[in-house]
This record gives C-alpha cells, structure tokens and sequence, in this order.
C-alpha cells in the first residue's frame, strides 16, 4: 500500500527555535488522527505538509510526492479545512465556494456545480446564497469543510474540524467524516485534541510530543487485538458459573458485585457465555470489551520521557 | 450530478490550465467592482478626459469647424509630447484615486478574515495570489491611462499620416511605459498598505499620506538642507522626473497633472530610477512578509 504521508527526518524551526524535530514515519491509514498536548507541533506539521514553512532539515512525502520540489502538485491532491475562522469577507457562501473549486483548477461550470453540491451535502443548502459573515461559528464550520473537499481531494487535512460546535453539530460533523472516510477514495488527517473525535474517526493515530513523535498507533489493530478481553457484570453467579466459563478454556479474575473480567482463547464466541449463563440462571447484566482506550495509549505516550518513538 | 443526492463524490474531470488560474481573481474581484454603483460612475468620468482629448483631435482635423473657430490647424491646442503627456499625466492622478479606493480592499480583508491559507492551501502560490490581486489594478489603470493614449496616437496618426507617426514614435513608447511604471509602483504600494493595515480605511488614507506627507517631507528636507535631495522622498517628482525624461519633456509647471509636476531643480535621473526601483523593491519584500500561508511567531 502506497503510504499517505512519509516523514522524512523533517524538521522546522521558527528561528532557531526547533518546532518538529526529526520527525520520521510512514502514515498509510484511511483516517489519520493527530493528536498533542498545545504546542507539540500539530499545526506545524500540518503548514509544513501543506508548504506554508519550509523544513529546515528532511523532508515529507505526500502520495510520494516530495513537499520540497513538487509541494504544488501535491496540494493538488490537498484539501484542507483550517483551525481558525476563515473565509472570504462579501461573498456569499455557494459564490466562496465556486472561488475555490475554481483556485483549485476546475473549470468555472464545473465549479459552480460542485460548490451546491457540496453545500447540500454539509447541509447548507437552503443558505449557501447568504452571505458568509452572517453564518453561526457551526455554518462557518460547515462551509469550511464544504471548500475542503469541494475540488474532490485525495488527502483531506482537518484541524481541530469539530472546534465550537455544539453536540448535535459535532455529531453531525463526525457522522459527515466517517462518511468520507469510509467511501474510501478520500484519505484523512485529522487534528484534533478531542481523543473521542480522533477514536469515533480515524484507524491510526500518530501522537506528538514537544515536536517529536511521542506514539504511533493503529487503532484497528489494537480494536482487533483486544477483541478478547471482556468485562462483565452478573446477577445471580456463583462459582459454577465462573468455572463453566474456565472449562471452556477462559482465564478469569473475579471481583466483588459479580462483576469479572476474562480473556477468551481463540475459537470461543461470546454467545456461547451467554448460553452457559442461561443454564445457570446467571443475568448478565453488563459486557464489554474491555481494551486500552485511546485515552489511555494517549496518556502513555505522554508519560514517556522524551518522546517515545 | 444532481443536489438532492447529497452524497460526497470524487472529482476526475479536467483542470484549467496552471499559469491562469492568478486570472480568476480579477474577475472575481470586477464582479464585485461591478455592483459598486460609485465604481461604476467613477470609472466612467474618468474616461471623460481622454473623450474630450479625442475631440481636441478630431476639430484640429476638421477644417469646416476650424474654420468655424477662425483658427488654422495646431492653432487651437498643438498634438505634440506635451499634449499626450498632459493627457498621461491627468489619467495617471485619476489612476491614483482609483488605487485609493480598490486597492485597500484587495488584501486586506483577506488577512483580516484569514483567507490566505484557503488560498495558499490549493495548487496556488504566492506569487500568483499577488500577481492575481495586482492584475485587477493593473488592468483597472491599464483602462485608463496607456489603452486610452495610445488610442489617441493611433487617432492622430491615422488623421495625421504615416511621416507624423514615424517622427512621433518615441511618444508611443513613453506613453506605455510611462504608464506602466506609474501602474507598476501605484499597485505594488497599494498592496503593501493593504497587507500591513487590516483596516480598509485607514489603508486607503494612507495611500494619500504615502505620497502627499511624503512630498510635504521632501520639501521641508530641500528647504532645510538647501539641497535637492529630499526629492527622492516626494513620489510625485519622481515620477515626473522619468516621465519628463521619456517624453523628452521637462515636467514643469503648465505640464501634466498637479501631482506629477517637478518643481525647484531637477534630480538626476538615475537617482529616480534608483529609488523608485528601491520602492518597489521594498513594497515587494513587505509583501513577502505579509502573505503566508501561516504566520510564523519566532
């Protein structure tokens, strides 16, 4: 698989300040999330892909191509949905959108064509002919993931995309990713500090501490590799139960309240709990399948002195 | 594809090519200008003059309305250097306020709503943001002072015939790149005023203060120090410098518009090319600091 984005001993420094320091890394993920403390060099790393600062040493790859020599075509591949507020002052929305699908190089019809389709698809639709400066900060966010993919990009950059949306917003904003993400044409880099956005929306992450690479992880490996633990809370359990569950070759830790966590062998389903629990009039009132979270890969990554990685 | 489908789809059709993509800004920008009713009505008074310059033309060739006047031909005003730099130099104050008035709005209120990563993050550089910026003064001032010029020569040369216009070339030539170096140093300095002050306002009335405190500053320096070397300071007077320079025409009182006449003793011209050329040096580099695609904090 042709990695996404390959970190080349990338470094930049602002002055003699050094922001990203030796970054290497080859990122190939669907979904890539970004995460960092403030100040790691999220952004940094974000401008620098993008060609707005110059690497002082190394160099980035993006679908193979160098963002030293051939940064142009590589943004031609680029979307990118900024942090900030930013828009164009005095243009109404489907027209800023037209402007940028039209920067990007497609034909004006095409342009005009791609910016409603884009704004109906964000769910602007009905005020893609107001102005810009009379959206709420959740129809800027919108419209500034409609200009993102309006050229139909094939790396979509999203900084901090769900920043002052309200819950139904968020939902609907995350929902609008996954959508992206999974019609699979599209690749994702996603930056954000919300591990909950980065966990719902992306299959690798790539953690930054103090401009190094603190931990990189894939999120559908460790989903997989953590499929068999389990935590459960019973009514009505004994010991027969707790064996049962052994017999079927389960390692088992008990604790007070019924509640016990196990480790299934291979082959074992968990409808087969569920019927030795029905034999032994066993409720199962809870189960889940207990796995490092991505809160605490990320609180690892930041326990660990100098980086990690 | 149809909007109700509302679903997200690729794009695989074809791309303009790269180098016009700049082009897309000015016409944005003149359909913007376009709404502008005071735009509009000012553009069109500032085409009153070269109208009544071609009238000048036309009567100098009629004799039935010379001899109307009771007046030979070149009697009335003669068409000569002096003639098309007067014109020049009218348009070019015209060209001024028109910079005033577009030109603040170009940059600046990109850097205050920052739009320059929306821009900077496409296959869109720099250079062809502010090329593309420029091009709508460019084009606005081309409209105005060197199109209509050389209009008029072709006019009088067509009335005239081919030996006045062989004699007559080198005011072509100064015509156009007279021009084109007001154009040139106007555009370049309005854009960096708009790139380093967000406020529309106060960056068009700093456009003025650039070259009337200026000017004002240049002449305190003349009297103080007895010298003539504050002149390089006053924008208008070097301007004219050159101008007189290509027209072979010195720009004294009675010659061009207000601002670009060349009082007390004329600077050596390479010294006004010199400095007009570390001008627009210096618009250039504050430019390259103002438009970034990510403002770096060292």
């Amino acid at each position: 698989m042709q990695p996404v984005i390959e970190l080349d001993n990338l470094e930049v420094r602002f002055g003699e300040r050094p922001i990203l320091k030796k970054l290497n890394g080859s990122l190939t993920g669907r979904a890539i999330g970004l995460l960092g403390p403030n100040g790691a060099g999220k952004s940094t790393l974000i401008n620098t892909l993008l060609g707005f600062h110059q690497p002082f040493s190394g160099t980035a790859r993006i679908f193979g191509m160098d963002i030293r020599t051939q940064a142009k075509s590589a943004r031609c591949q680029l979307g990118y949905m900024p942090e900030n507020d930013s828009f164009i002052a005095g243009m109404t929305g489907v027209h800023f959108l037209r402007l940028m699908a039209e920067l990007s190089g497609l034909p004006a019809e095409q342009a005009m064509e791609r910016a409603h389709e884009a704004f109906f698809w964000v769910g602007l639709g009905e005020a893609r002919y107001r102005n810009l400066g009379t959206y709420s900060l959740g129809m800027k966010q919108m419209a500034k993931l409609a200009q993102a993919i309006v050229h139909g990009p094939k790396l979509l950059f999203l900084d901090e995309p769900t920043n002052g949306l309200d819950p139904p917003a968020r939902a609907r904003m995350i929902q609008l990713i996954q959508e992206i993400r999974d019609r699979g044409d599209l690749q994702l880099l996603l930056s954000s500090h919300l591990l909950r956005d980065v966990d719902e929306c992306c299959d690798e992450v790539l953690i930054l501490k103090d401009g190094r690479i603190a931990a990189f992880c894939n999120l559908e490996e460790e989903r997989r590799a953590n499929r068999k633990f389990l935590e459960l809370e019973t009514r009505g359990g004994n010991g027969t139960f707790t064996a049962a569950i052994e017999r079927l070759g389960c390692e088992t830790a008990c604790f007070p309240n019924g509640r016990m966590k196990l480790v299934m062998p291979e082959g074992v389903e968990i409808r087969q709990l569920y019927a030795l629990a029905a034999e032994g009039n066993v409720q199962i009132r809870r189960l889940n399948h207990k796995r490092d979270s991505l809160e605490d890969i990320f609180l690892k990554a930041m326990e660990a002195p100098n980086g990690g990685v | 594809m149809a909007v109700y489908k509302q679903t997200y789809r690729g794009y695989d059709g074809p791309s303009t090519p790269a180098w016009s993509r700049f082009l897309i800004l000015p016409r944005y920008a003149f359909e913007e200008k376009r709404r502008s009713k005071f735009f509009t009505m000012f553009f069109l008074v500032t085409m009153l003059a070269p109208l009544i310059f071609a009238l000048i033309i036309y009567v100098e060739h009629n004799l039935s309305a010379l001899k109307m006047l009771r007046a030979g031909q070149g009697d009335l005003i003669p068409i000569n250097a002096q003639f098309f730099q007067n014109l020049l130099g009218w348009q070019s104050m015209m060209a001024f306020f028109l910079a005033a008035f577009v030109g603040p709005g170009l940059v600046s209120p990109d850097l205050a709503n920052n739009a320059l990563p929306l821009y900077l993050a496409r296959p869109f550089s720099r250079a062809e943001y502010v090329l593309g910026k420029m091009s709508v003064l460019l084009i606005l001032m081309s409209v105005m002072t060197w199109i209509p010029g050389l209009l008029l020569f072709v006019l009088q040369g067509s009335l005239e015939g081919g030996a006045w216009v062989a004699q007559n070339l080198y005011i072509a030539r100064a015509l156009f790149f007279g021009a084109w170096i007001w154009i040139l140093l106007l555009s370049l300095l309005s854009l960096a005023l708009s790139a380093w002050v967000k406020w529309k306002p106060l960056a068009g009335g700093l456009l003025f203060g650039v070259f009337f405190v200026a000017a004002g500053f240049a002449g305190a320096i003349n009297a103080i120090l007895r010298t003539q070397w504050g002149n390089l300071l006053n924008l208008s007077h070097l301007i004219g410098a050159v101008w007189g320079s290509l027209f072979d025409q010195p720009m004294h009182r009675g010659t061009g518009a207000v601002f670009f006449r060349v009082h007390g003793e004329e600077t050596p011209i390479w010294c006004c090319w010199v400095a007009l050329l570390v001008i627009s040096a210096f618009c250039l580099y504050l430019l390259s600091r103002k438009i970034r695609g990510a403002e770096v904090v060292r």
